[in-house]
C-alpha cells in the first residue's frame, strides 16, 4: 500500500505515497499550487483548473488537485504556459462573477497580473440575491460554479442532496430543484455551504443584515413578520 | 464586506446536543454574526447541524433577562402563580437578590432541615458549575436531592450498565463509526438528535459497506441508509433484542471465548432466552420472525459490531431491562473492549456526561463516588472542610421525586439552574400542582421559560459564549468552552453566583470552617473536582486548549482513553441478566386507541428555552402530531388539518402531518412546544430502579377540530423534510 513513488516537482525531488496528487507532493515539500474549486473536506474534481501544471511529456496541462504522481515524473509548477492558463482562467473568472468578496481570488490575480477587463464583451452575470429563509441568503452573482456547496451537501458529509447544477453552459448556476424555495427541499440548514463557499455568494442571514448597514439591535429586534417579509 | 481586522474567531464547543462539535464564532461588536467549524476537527471534521450553525442567536434575544429580579407579590405555598410578564416583577441588584435567596434558603434550612431543599443542576452548563451547586447543596444544607435532566433521559441506560459492567458512559468513541461492520440503532432518531454522529453513520454505510439494523417504531431517516427495518410495537424492545439473542444463541454465533474469558452468569441467561422465540417474539412485537432471523445472522456474524442506542430504551417502565438486553447482545456476540465495537448510550445534553461526572446526583458524590459509602463521605468530608459525620449519608431524591415530595414535612424549595421541568416532567398537569406547592423557587437562567416564572427571584446568568469551563461530550472527551463576548447587561457566570452564594449562605449558618468558594478561574474548580474525580485527574485546562481529552485521565500524562474494558470491566467480569418481556404501563384501549411517542426534531432543543428564542423557530414553528395514514383515514385527518390529542392526564391541540415515518397505531409529537406540550399527555410510571418516567408511550385518541383552535393557527410552514 505504502509504496513510494518519486518525481521531481520544480527541479526538487519528493518521494511520496503511490496514490498521492501532484498538489499534495508539491505541498509535501512547500510548493504553493493555487487552488480555487479544490477543498481538503471536498472531493476534488478539477473545475476550475487553476491548479494546472506542467508534466514533462504530457500533451495537456495536467490539474494537480486529481492527477496523481507516478515514478519518475517531471513537474513544472510555475511555467510560462502555466502561468497564462492561469491568467486567463482569472480573467474569465472576473468577466462573470462578482469576486469583489473572495480575497483568496482577487490576490492571485494580483500574482498572476490578470486583466479584470480583458473581455470586454462578457456578460456579467446578476442572477437577485435569494432571501427565502432565515438562515443564510444566497447570492449568486458571486458564485464561480466551484461545486464545493453541492458536494458537501450531498456525500461529500450531509447526505441532504438539497442542491445542484441548473441549466447549462453560461446559464449555470446552483439551484434547488425547481427552484423551490429551501425549506420546501431536503435542506437540513446545517450550513455545510456556507462554510466551503469561496466567494461569500453563501452567506449567514445575520452577517448579510450587517453588511446591508443593520445595527446587531435592529437585527434582533426583527419580528418573526419581518424575517419572513424578506421572502422572495 | 464584513471587515476582517475588525472581528474575531474565538473557538469553542457547541452548546447544544452531546456531540460537542468544535465552533468558531465570527465576532464584531459583540455580536456572533457567522459561526464556522474547522475542518481539523476530530469529533465533528468541519460539518456543523443547523443548530450549531445559526442556533446560538438566543444569546442576543431581547427577551433574555440581565438583571437580578425579584416577584412584586410574595408567593404562597398552593398559590404560586407563572408570571411570564415582566410587569410581574421588579428588577434588583445582585446584593439584594443573593442576600434573599441566602436568608430564604438559610430560613427553610434551620425550620425544617437540608432535605426540605432541592437542586436541579444543568447539563446544558460547565463542568465546574455543576460541581459547585453540587457542593453548595452538599456541604452547606448536607442535603443529597441533587440531581438533573440525566434522570429523565439516561437513568434507564446508567443503571442497566452500572450492574452489568459497572461503568456507565458511552464505551467506544463516535468516530470509530467509520470502522464498524455492523450497527445496531435503536431508540434514536440520530439523524436528527445526534446529526454528525450520524454523518459518519451514513458515510461508513455509503463509502465502506458498513449495515445498519434500525430497531425503532418510527421510520426515521437512518432507515434510508438500513439494512434493515425492525417496526416494534413501542416497549417491545426486551422482546425484540432478546429473540435476537435467542437465535444467535440457536445458531451458535455467540463469541464463545470472550464469554468464558470475560462475562459470568452466561448458563442463567441462556435459559431465560430460552423463551423468546422468534414465532412468541413475533406476536408481542409485530415485527416479522424473518426479520429477527435476518437481524441476529447479520449482528452475530459482524466482525465489528456496535449498538447505538438513546432514549427510546431508556424512557419506559423497564427501562434498565431494555438497557440490559442489549448489554446481553454485545456481550453475547464479543462486541466490547475492541475499537470499532461497544455499547454506546448517546447522550442527549452537550454536557450530561459531565454533570454526571461532576456529582450533579442524588445517589453519587462526583466521579460515581456512593454517598451512603462510609469511606467516601469521610473522603468528601475531608476535601472539603466538613466535620466528620457531618455529610448527609442518605441518598437524595431524584428528579421526579423531588416534584412528587413537595408537601409540608417534604420537599420545601427549588432551586433550578438552567432546567425545565415544566416543560420536560412526565404528567405536567400533576408537576404544575406540586410545583406551585413550593414554598420558595430560585431560577438562574437566561429566560423566563415555564419553570423559571414559578420562581420567587430569577438570577440571570449568562450563556456557553459569555462564559469559561469545560463540557463533557457523548464519547466522553473534556473540551473547552470560552468566553467570546462580555456577559450582556447585569447577567453573571454561573460558576461565580454560586460562589457568592455559598459564602452568604455559610456566613448565615455561621460555619466553624470554609468548603471554600474563593476561585479566581473555573479552571481551579476542575483542579479541585480532579483532585476526587480519579477519572478527571490528569484534565488540566492547558491540556485541552486545542484538542479535548478523553476520560478516563488517570494522570498528568495520560492520553485519555479512546474505548473502554479493553482489558477488564469495572465490575471484573461483566454479568449477564435474565430477561422477562413486560408491557408498558398505560395499554391502548377502546377509549385511548393509540399510543403516544415523544421526541426531538432537528431544528429544536429539549424544552426550548433556547431554540425557541432563536431564530431556528422560524424553520420549525409549530408543534406537529405524526399520524399514519391507516390512523388518520377513518378520521378524513390530512397534513396541516388542527387535531386535538387527549390522554388521561391532559389534551393539546396541533397540527397534523399524515406521514408513514410513524407506524399504524403509534402517534408521534415533540416536545419541544409549551403551547402544545407533549409532556401534558405522558405517562408518570417509572422504572422501578432507574426511576426514569415512560415518555415513549402513552395510551391517547386523536380528534379533528376547527383550525382556530390552533395556539398559532398563522404559523403554518411547510418543509420539504418532514
Amino acid at each position: 500500500m505504502n509504496e513510494l513513488v518519486h518525481l521531481t516537482i520544480d527541479q526538487q525531488p519528493v518521494s511520496t505515497s503511490a496514490g498521492n496528487t501532484i498538489l499534495k507532493a508539491a505541498q509535501g515539500i512547500g510548493i504553493h499550487i493555487p487552488t480555487i474549486c479544490f477543498h481538503d473536506a471536498c472531493t476534488a474534481n478539477a473545475l476550475c483548473r487553476i491548479c494546472v501544471v506542467e508534466v514533462h511529456g504530457a500533451r495537456t496541462l495536467v490539474p494537480a488537485c486529481v492527477a496523481k504522481v507516478s515514478e519518475g515524473m517531471v513537474v513544472d509548477t510555475q511555467t510560462e504556459r502555466v502561468r497564462l492558463a492561469r491568467k486567463t482562467i482569472l480573467e474569465m473568472m472576473a468577466s462573470t462573477s462578482d469576486l469583489s468578496q473572495s480575497p483568496e481570488i482577487l490576490s492571485m490575480i494580483a500574482d498572476y497580473g490578470a486583466e479584470t477587463d480583458r473581455f470586454p464583451d462578457a456578460v456579467s452575470r446578476h442572477p437577485a440575491v435569494i432571501d427565502d429563509n432565515s438562515m443564510f441568503i444566497r447570492d449568486y452573482a458571486k458564485c464561480i460554479l466551484c461545486w464545493r456547496c453541492v458536494q458537501v451537501c450531498a456525500t461529500d458529509a450531509q447526505y441532504a442532496f438539497a442542491i445542484n447544477f441548473k441549466e447549462r453552459g453560461y446559464k449555470t448556476q446552483i439551484a434547488t430543484f425547481f427552484d423551490k424555495p429551501l425549506l420546501e427541499t431536503s435542506c437540513v440548514f446545517c450550513g455545510q455551504c456556507i462554510g466551503v463557499c469561496p466567494t461569500n455568494a453563501l452567506k449567514p442571514k445575520k452577517e448579510w443584515l450587517l453588511e446591508q448597514g443593520m445595527e446587531p439591535e435592529s437585527i434582533m429586534s426583527l419580528t418573526r413578520q419581518e424575517r419572513r417579509k424578506r421572502a422572495r | 464586506m464584513i471587515d476582517t481586522s475588525q472581528s474575531k474567531v474565538v473557538s469553542t464547543t457547541c452548546p447544544f446536543c452531546g456531540v460537542g462539535c468544535n465552533l468558531e464564532l465570527h465576532i464584531q461588536d459583540d455580536f456572533i454574526f457567522k459561526v464556522t467549524s474547522p475542518f481539523d476537527s476530530i469529533v465533528n471534521h468541519g460539518n456543523l447541524c443547523v443548530k450549531g450553525r445559526f442556533g446560538t442567536d438566543f444569546v442576543y434575544n431581547n427577551k433574555r433577562i440581565t438583571t437580578p429580579l425579584i416577584r412584586k407579590t410574595p408567593q404562597k405555598p398552593g398559590a404560586r402563580t407563572q408570571a411570564f410578564d415582566l410587569n410581574e416583577w421588579r428588577t434588583a441588584n445582585w446584593d439584594e437578590a443573593l442576600d434573599l435567596v441566602a436568608d430564604r434558603l438559610v430560613n427553610i434550612y434551620q425550620l425544617e432541615g437540608g432535605d426540605a431543599l432541592a437542586v436541579y443542576c444543568c447539563a446544558k452548563a460547565t463542568n465546574e458549575d455543576n460541581y459547585l451547586l453540587q457542593k453548595l447543596y452538599r456541604t452547606l444544607f448536607r442535603t443529597n436531592n441533587v440531581d438533573h435532566c440525566t434522570r429523565l433521559c439516561h437513568a434507564g441506560s446508567v443503571v442497566g450498565l452500572q450492574k452489568a459492567i459497572g461503568s456507565a458512559a458511552m464505551s467506544n468513541t463516535a468516530a470509530e463509526v467509520m470502522d464498524t461492520d455492523v450497527f445496531i440503532i435503536t431508540g434514536s432518531n440520530t439523524a436528527e438528535t445526534h446529526p454528525i454522529i450520524a454523518l459518519q453513520m451514513k458515510a461508513a454505510v455509503e463509502k465502506r459497506g458498513a449495515k445498519i439494523i434500525v430497531v425503532d417504531p418510527r421510520r426515521v431517516e437512518m432507515v434510508n441508509y438500513a439494512t434493515l427495518w425492525l417496526p416494534e410495537k413501542p416497549g417491545t424492545d426486551v422482546a425484540v433484542f432478546s429473540g435476537i439473542a435467542h437465535v444467535i444463541i440457536k445458531e451458535g454465533l455467540y463469541d464463545q471465548q470472550f464469554i468464558e474469558a470475560r462475562t459470568e452468569f452466561f448458563e442463567e441467561f441462556k435459559q431465560s432466552m430460552e423463551k423468546f422465540t422468534p414465532e412468541y417474539v413475533e406476536s408481542v412485537s409485530g415485527v416479522d420472525r424473518k426479520l429477527i432471523i435476518d437481524a441476529a445472522r447479520l449482528f452475530g456474524n459482524a466482525e465489528k459490531g456496535a449498538i447505538y442506542w438513546a432514549l427510546g430504551i431508556s424512557q419506559s417502565t423497564h427501562g434498565t431491562d431494555n438497557a440490559l438486553s442489549l448489554i446481553n447482545l454485545a456481550l453475547l456476540t464479543g462486541n466490547l473492549g475492541r475499537y470499532g465495537t461497544g455499547l454506546n448510550p448517546l447522550r442527549g445534553q452537550n454536557n450530561v456526561q459531565g454533570a454526571s461526572d461532576s456529582g450533579a446526583m442524588p445517589w453519587h458524590y462526583p466521579g460515581y463516588q456512593e454517598v451512603d459509602d462510609e469511606n467516601v463521605a469521610k473522603k468528601f468530608e475531608e476535601a472539603w472542610n466538613i466535620e466528620p459525620g457531618g455529610l448527609n449519608r442518605n441518598l437524595g431524591l431524584t428528579t421526579t421525586e423531588i416534584l412528587s415530595h413537595v408537601h409540608p414535612g417534604g420537599v420545601r424549595s427549588l432551586y433550578i439552574m438552567g432546567e425545565n421541568p415544566m416543560m420536560s416532567e412526565p404528567n405536567l398537569n400533576q408537576a404544575h400542582k406540586h410545583m406551585q406547592q413550593l414554598e420558595f423557587i430560585v431560577a438562574q437562567d437566561l429566560f423566563i421559560n415555564e419553570s423559571g416564572a414559578y420562581a420567587d427571584v430569577f438570577l440571570p446568568a449568562v450563556s456557553f459564549a459569555e462564559k469559561e469551563g469545560t463540557f463533557t461530550n457523548t464519547d466522553r472527551r473534556v473540551q473547552i468552552v470560552r468566553q467570546a463576548i462580555p456577559p450582556r447587561g447585569n447577567s453573571r457566570a454561573d460558576w461565580q453566583i454560586i460562589c457568592d452564594l455559598a459564602k452568604r449562605i455559610e456566613q448565615r449558618l455561621a460555619r466553624q470552617t470554609t468548603a471554600f468558594w474563593d476561585y479566581t478561574h473555573p479552571s481551579e474548580v476542575l483542579e479541585e473536582m480532579g483532585s476526587l474525580v480519579p477519572s478527571y485527574k490528569g484534565v488540566k485546562y492547558e491540556r485541552i486548549q486545542k484538542v479535548g481529552l478523553q476520560t478516563p485521565v488517570p494522570d498528568e500524562n495520560h492520553p485519555g482513553t479512546p474505548f473502554l474494558y479493553k482489558e477488564s470491566f469495572p465490575l471484573g467480569r461483566a454479568k449477564f441478566f435474565g430477561l422477562n418481556y413486560y408491557p408498558i404501563d398505560e395499554q391502548p384501549d377502546s377509549e385511548f386507541p393509540l399510543i403516544l411517542n415523544t421526541g426531538r426534531v432537528l431544528e429544536h432543543w429539549h424544552g426550548g428555552t433556547l431554540t425557541r428564542n432563536s431564530w431556528l423557530d422560524d424553520l420549525y414553528p409549530e408543534a406537529i402530531v405524526e399520524i399514519n395514514p391507516l390512523d388518520a383515514g377513518w378520521q378524513e385527518i390530512r397534513s396541516s388539518d388542527a387535531i386535538k390529542v387527549t390522554s388521561r392526564r391532559g389534551e393539546v391541540v396541533l397540527r397534523a402531518i399524515v406521514t408513514e415515518k410513524t407506524i399504524p397505531g403509534v402517534i408521534f409529537i415533540s416536545f419541544h412546544f409549551a403551547e402544545a406540550a407533549a409532556n401534558l399527555l405522558t405517562n408518570d410510571a417509572m422504572d422501578p430502579e432507574a426511576k426514569i418516567p415512560e415518555f415513549k408511550a402513552c395510551a391517547v385518541k386523536i380528534e379533528k377540530v376547527s383550525l382556530e383552535e390552533l395556539p398559532s393557527p398563522d404559523r403554518y410552514q411547510p418543509r420539504g423534510r418532514y
